[in-house]
C-alpha cells in the first residue's frame, strides 16, 4: 500500500475529542496480525489523554510473556506515554486519563478497586536517565524489598542475587556501602535494573534506557536484556531502530498525526508484528519509510 | 552632497562620534551611577561596622565570666546574664520541640500531598506567606489571648514564651522545609513509586531524608531569629526582675534580649555597658548558630 | 482496525495462579498519617483565625466604651490616666515618622545594593557581600535599638552635631530602622532583577546602551513588580517593628511634628504597656488589643499587596 499517509488529519469537534479522519484507502488496516501466545498485558482500544489533548489514540496491542517487545517510532508518538500507562505511572501526572482497557494477566489495571501500588510492584520501570537513590548501592537494592514488605531472611543474599542478575555484582561487590552516585552512567542504569528486579516483578518496562549511555554501556545493557528475558517480560521504548532489531522479539511501530489547527501530535499504532517481519517485509508503507530512513 | 554631511546624515554621524564619549561605559553619568551604588553599600556596611565597633567598645569592660555567672541585680557591678542565658536555652528548646515537627508535617502535606489546584490549598499557602510577615508583637498578643482563654493567670512562663515564639517561627520553618522538599528531584520520587512504594513511604524514606540538611538549615535560622526576639515576650509580661534559674515549663524566666532591653531602659551608664556586653554575647551566639547552619548546608547538602 | 486473537482469561501463565491486583493490605496507617499531616497544614489557618479572634474580641469590648471615631481621630492618647483619652493619632504620627524616615533610608540603600549585586558585582565580590547582608539581617532589633539610643542619639546627634533633641528621637529610631530593613528590600529586589532574562540585557547592550542605561531603562522596569513587592514588604516591617522604636523613639504619646522629637509608636505602646498580669477584661487590657488590631490590619494590607506583586513577577518569568 502506498497511500500518502500525511494526508491523514484530524480536527477537534465541539465535544473536545479530536476525531481522526483517515483517507479512504486507509480505512482498512492490514490484517494478519499474528496471534500472540501467552499475552501477559493486553491493550484494547487504549486512548491516553492529558486533559483535552489526546496523546495516544486507539491502540490494540498484546505483549507476550517472557518476550522482549519494542515500541519504536519518531519522537512525539506517544510511545513513552503508552508505556507509562502500563504501570499507572501516568496517574502521577495531573490531568492524565486512560480510556480503553489495559489488562495484566486478564485483570483490568485501571479498575477502581485495583491498587496502583500493587500494579507497580508487578510491573516495574527503568527510566531514561538513571535515577539511583542518594543512598549506598546496597540500600538502593534493598529499598524495594523493604518497602513492599518482602520477607527476606537474608537481605544480603537478595542484594547479591539482584546485582548478579543485572551483571553488576563483580564490579560493585567490594563497595556496596558506597554511594550509588559514584558509579558510571552505565553502571547506574544496571543498578536501576537490579533494583527493579529485586522486587521480583513480572514485567519490566524500559523507557529508552540506553539513550543517555555510551555505545559500550548500551551493548552491555542489551546483553543484559537478552538474559533477563528468560524470567521477565520486557517492554522497551527505543529511538534506536537497530536496538529494536537486535533485541526485540516483536516490534510495534508508532507514528504521529499532527492536528492542523493546534499542531499537537497524537500517537498512533501503525504496525505490530514479529521484529523480523517488521524490518524485512513491513506491511505498511509508513513503517517501511521509517525503517529505511526516509523519515524519522 | 553626500548623505553623511547633510541633514539627518550629519546628525547621525556626529551623534555616533559624540556617542563614544557621552554614552560609553565611562561616561560621566555612568561613573556617577556606579559611585552612587558603591556609596549605598558603603553606608549600609559602614553602619553595620559602626554598630559592631561601638557595641564592642562600650561593652568590652563587662565581658568577663561575671556576665555569664551572675544574676541581675540592682547594682550593676554585681549583675550578670545567667538566668537570661538559661532562659533563652529553655524557651528556644521548647519552641524547637513544638515547632519543628509541626512545621515539617505541614510542609510535607502542602508540598507532597495537597492537590495544588484546589482553592483551599492555595489559600493555605497564601496564608502561610502572610503569617511570615506579621509583626512579631502580634504573636505576643495572640499568645496572651490564648493563655487568658485557658485561664492562665501568670502568663510569664516558659511555655507561654515558647508559644509566642513558636507561632512566630512556624511559618518560617514551613516555608524553608517546602523549599528543601522541592529541591529533591522528581526522578527520585518516580524511582521509588515505580518500585511499588506508597507515596507516604516515598516521602518518609526518600524525599524527607534527602531534605534533612535543608530543613536543618531552615530550622536553625528560624530559631536564631526567635532567639533575638523580645517584643512578643514583653507582651506576656516578661519584663520582670528575674534572679533565679528557670526550672520547668511553668517557671518564670527571662531571655537575653529581654534582659538587654531591661538594662537599656535604665538610666545609669553602667547598665548600658552591661547591655552592650550582653549584645556582644548574643551576637556571638547568633553568629555561631548561623555558622552552623551554613556549615550544614555546605557539608551535607546534596548536589543533584 | 484489525483484531487481536483473544488470549484467554486469568491464569495465563502456565502453572501460575493469577494474583489479584486488589489491595492486599488496607493501608490504614498511611491514611492516618496523611490525615495528621493535613491537620498540621490546617493548623496554619487556625492560627490566622486565632489571631483575628484574639484581636477582635477584646477590641469589640473596647469599642463599646470608646467610640471608633474618637479612637481613630482623637489626638490625645492617655489610656491610663484618670481622665483617660483614647485618640490613637499620636501613635499613628510617631509610627508614620519613624517608618517614613526608615523608608527614606532603606529604599535607596536597599535598591542600590540590589542593583550593585545583581548587575555589577563580580561573582567573587557577590560571595562576600551577600553573607554580609545576611549578617545585617540577623542582628537582633534590641541591639539595633541600643545602638540607636546610645550611639546615634546620644553621641552623634547630641555630642557631635549638638542638635536640639532630648534623650529620644524619631530620627534616630527611623535611621537605624532603615538600615535594619535594607536586607529585606535588597534581597527581594535582587531576586527580581536576577530573574530578568539575560537576553534582555544582551539585547540592550547590542543596541549600544551602557550598563547604567540597561539597568535603569531595561532591567529596572522589567523587575518593577518584584521591586514594588520588596518596598511594600519593607513598609510592613517598618510599621511592625517594635524594639528599636520602643528603645529609641521614646515613651511619650504625643503628636510628632518634627524628626528630632520623641514619640510613642503603636508597637511601642503595646510593648511598654507590658501588662501580662493585667486584669483580663479591663479597659487597659482591651486597649492593647485595639491598637494591635489596627496594627495587624495595616500590615495585613501591605503584606497582601506585596504578595500580589511577588506573584506577578514570578509569573512573568
Amino acid at each position: 500500500m502506498t497511500t500518502n499517509t500525511r494526508a491523514a488529519s484530524f480536527t477537534t469537534g465541539s465535544d473536545q475529542k479530536p476525531t481522526i479522519h483517515f483517507p479512504a484507502e486507509h480505512a482498512h488496516r492490514s490484517s494478519g496480525l499474528p496471534a500472540v501466545p501467552n499475552a501477559i498485558i493486553e491493550c484494547k482500544d487504549v486512548n491516553v489523554y492529558y486533559n483535552a489533548f489526546r496523546a495516544v489514540t486507539g491502540v490494540d496491542l498484546a505483549f507476550g510473556a517472557k518476550e522482549i517487545t519494542a515500541l519504536i517510532g519518531p519522537s512525539g508518538c506517544g510511545k513513552s506515554t503508552l508505556l507509562r500507562s502500563l504501570n499507572r505511572m501516568n496517574d502521577l501526572i495531573d490531568g492524565a486519563r486512560v480510556e480503553g482497557s489495559v489488562t495484566f494477566q486478564g485483570e483490568d489495571i485501571y479498575h477502581k478497586e485495583v491498587d496502583a501500588i500493587e500494579v507497580r510492584r508487578r510491573i516495574g520501570m527503568v527510566f531514561q536517565k538513571p535515577n539511583p537513590f542518594p543512598k549506598s548501592i546496597y540500600d538502593n537494592i534493598a529499598y524495594g524489598p523493604r518497602v513492599i514488605g518482602m520477607k527476606a531472611s537474608n537481605m544480603d543474599d537478595l542484594v547479591e542475587e539482584a546485582l548478579t542478575r543485572a551483571a553488576l555484582w563483580t564490579e560493585v561487590k567490594d563497595k556496596l556501602k558506597q554511594s550509588a552516585f559514584g558509579l558510571s552512567g552505565g553502571q547506574q542504569q544496571r543498578l536501576c535494573i537490579a533494583r527493579t528486579i529485586a522486587v521480583k516483578p513480572d514485567v519490566i518496562l524500559m523507557d529508552e534506557p540506553c539513550s543517555s549511555l555510551d555505545p559500550i554501556a548500551t551493548s552491555r545493557i542489551e546483553d543484559l536484556m537478552y538474559e533477563l528475558r528468560e524470567d521477565y517480560t520486557i517492554i522497551i521504548v527505543t529511538h534506536n531502530m537497530q536496538q529494536a532489531a537486535r533485541v526485540a522479539d516483536r516490534t510495534a511501530f508508532f507514528t504521529a498525526l499532527a492536528s492542523e489547527e493546534t499542531g499537537d501530535r497524537t500517537g498512533l499504532l501503525v504496525e505490530y508484528d514479529l521484529t523480523k517481519k517488521i524490518f524485512e517485509s513491513p506491511a505498511d508503507q509508513r513503517t517501511e519509510d521509517y525503517i529505511s530512513g526516509r523519515f524519522g | 552632497m553626500t548623505f553623511l554631511t547633510t541633514g539627518l546624515g550629519a546628525h547621525i554621524r556626529s551623534a555616533s562620534i559624540r556617542g563614544k564619549v557621552r554614552g560609553g561605559e565611562n561616561s560621566a553619568r555612568s561613573v556617577l551611577f556606579l559611585i552612587a551604588l558603591w556609596l549605598c553599600l558603603f553606608v549600609a556596611f559602614g553602619v553595620l561596622l559602626t554598630l559592631i565597633i561601638t557595641t564592642l567598645i562600650d561593652g568590652s569592660s563587662r565581658l568577663d565570666s561575671r556576665l555569664v555567672t551572675e544574676y541581675p541585680a540592682s547594682a550593676p557591678e554585681r549583675a550578670g546574664l545567667r538566668p537570661a542565658i538559661l532562659g533563652s536555652i529553655w524557651v528556644i528548646g521548647v519552641t524547637a520541640v513544638m515547632t519543628i515537627p509541626l512545621g515539617v508535617a505541614a510542609a510535607v502535606h502542602l508540598e507532597e500531598f495537597a492537590d495544588r489546584k484546589k482553592w483551599f490549598n492555595r489559600a493555605i499557602e497564601l496564608n502561610v506567606q502572610n503569617l511570615a510577615a506579621v509583626p512579631s508583637i502580634v504573636y505576643g498578643l495572640l499568645a496572651l489571648g490564648f493563655l487568658a482563654l485557658l485561664g492562665v493567670q501568670n502568663k510569664n512562663i516558659v511555655i507561654g514564651g515558647a508559644l509566642a515564639l513558636g507561632l512566630l517561627v512556624l511559618p518560617v520553618i514551613i516555608i524553608s522545609t517546602r523549599e528543601a522538599l522541592r529541591a529533591v528531584p522528581l526522578e527520585i520520587r518516580q524511582g521509588s513509586l515505580a518500585l511499588g512504594a506508597t507515596p507516604l513511604q516515598t516521602v518518609w524514606r526518600q524525599t524527607l531524608p534527602a531534605s534533612v540538611p535543608g530543613i536543618a538549615t531552615g530550622a536553625i535560622l528560624g530559631l536564631s531569629r526567635a532567639l533575638g526576639e523580645a517584643a512578643p515576650l514583653l507582651v506576656l509580661g516578661a519584663l520582670v526582675f528575674v534572679s533565679f534559674d528557670p526550672n520547668g515549663l511553668l517557671s518564670g524566666y527571662t531571655t537575653m534580649p529581654i534582659q538587654i532591653f531591661n538594662w537599656t531602659s535604665r538610666p545609669q551608664a553602667e547598665f548600658h555597658e552591661l547591655a552592650s556586653a550582653g549584645s556582644i554575647l548574643l551576637l556571638l551566639i547568633l553568629l555561631a548558630m548561623n555558622g552552623l547552619a551554613i556549615f550544614i548546608r555546605n557539608r551535607y547538602q546534596q548536589r543533584w | 482496525m484489525s483484531t487481536l486473537t483473544p488470549v484467554g482469561g486469568p491464569a495465563l501463565m502456565p502453572g501460575r495462579p493469577a494474583v489479584s491486583l486488589r489491595s492486599t493490605r488496607p493501608r490504614h496507617c498511611e491514611t492516618l498519617v496523611r490525615l495528621l499531616l493535613r491537620l498540621a497544614a490546617i493548623l496554619t489557618i487556625i492560627i490566622t483565625v486565632g489571631i483575628l479572634i484574639a484581636l477582635l474580641v477584646p477590641s469589640i469590648e473596647f469599642f463599646r466604651t470608646v467610640p471608633i471615631f474618637d479612637f481613630l481621630f482623637g489626638d490625645r492618647w492617655a489610656p491610663r490616666f484618670a481622665d483617660a483619652s483614647f485618640g490613637v493619632l499620636p501613635l499613628i504620627t510617631a509610627t508614620a515618622w519613624t517608618s517614613g524616615i526608615a523608608l527614606l533610608v532603606a529604599i535607596p540603600l536597599g535598591l542600590g545594593a540590589a542593583v550593585f549585586l545583581s548587575e555589577y558585582a563580580k561573582p567573587g565580590l557577590r560571595k562576600v557581600l551577600k553573607p554580609v547582608l545576611e549578617i545585617l539581617a540577623g542582628i537582633p532589633t534590641v541591639v539595633f535599638g541600643l545602638f540607636a539610643l546610645q550611639f546615634v542619639q546620644a553621641t552623634v546627634f547630641r555630642e557631635w552635631f549638638e542638635l536640639d533633641t532630648g534623650a529620644f528621637s524619631v530620627l534616630a529610631a527611623g535611621l537605624v530602622m532603615g538600615v535594619m530593613i535594607v536586607p529585606t528590600i535588597a534581597s527581594i529586589s535582587e531576586d527580581a532583577m536576577s530573574a530578568v532574562p539575560l537576553s534582555m540585557r544582551q539585547g540592550s547592550a547590542a543596541l549600544g546602551a551602557n550598563r547604567m542605561q540597561t539597568t535603569v531603562r531595561v532591567v529596572f522596569p522589567a523587575a518593577l513588580s518584584g521591586i514594588i513587592a520588596a518596598i511594600v514588604l519593607g513598609v510592613s516591617r517598618a510599621v511592625g517593628e517594635t524594639m528599636i522604636v520602643a528603645i529609641a523613639a521614646g515613651g511619650q504619646a504625643r503628636i510628632v511634628t518634627g524628626p528630632l522629637e520623641q514619640g510613642q509608636t503603636m508597637t511601642g505602646f503595646i510593648a511598654n504597656a507590658a501588662l501580662g498580669d493585667s486584669r483580663v477584661g479591663s479597659l487597659e487590657y482591651d486597649t492593647l488589643f485595639a491598637v494591635g488590631l489596627l496594627l495587624f490590619l495595616v500590615t495585613l494590607l501591605f503584606n497582601f499587596i506585596s504578595i500580589r506583586f511577588v506573584r506577578r513577577f514570578r509569573e512573568i518569568y
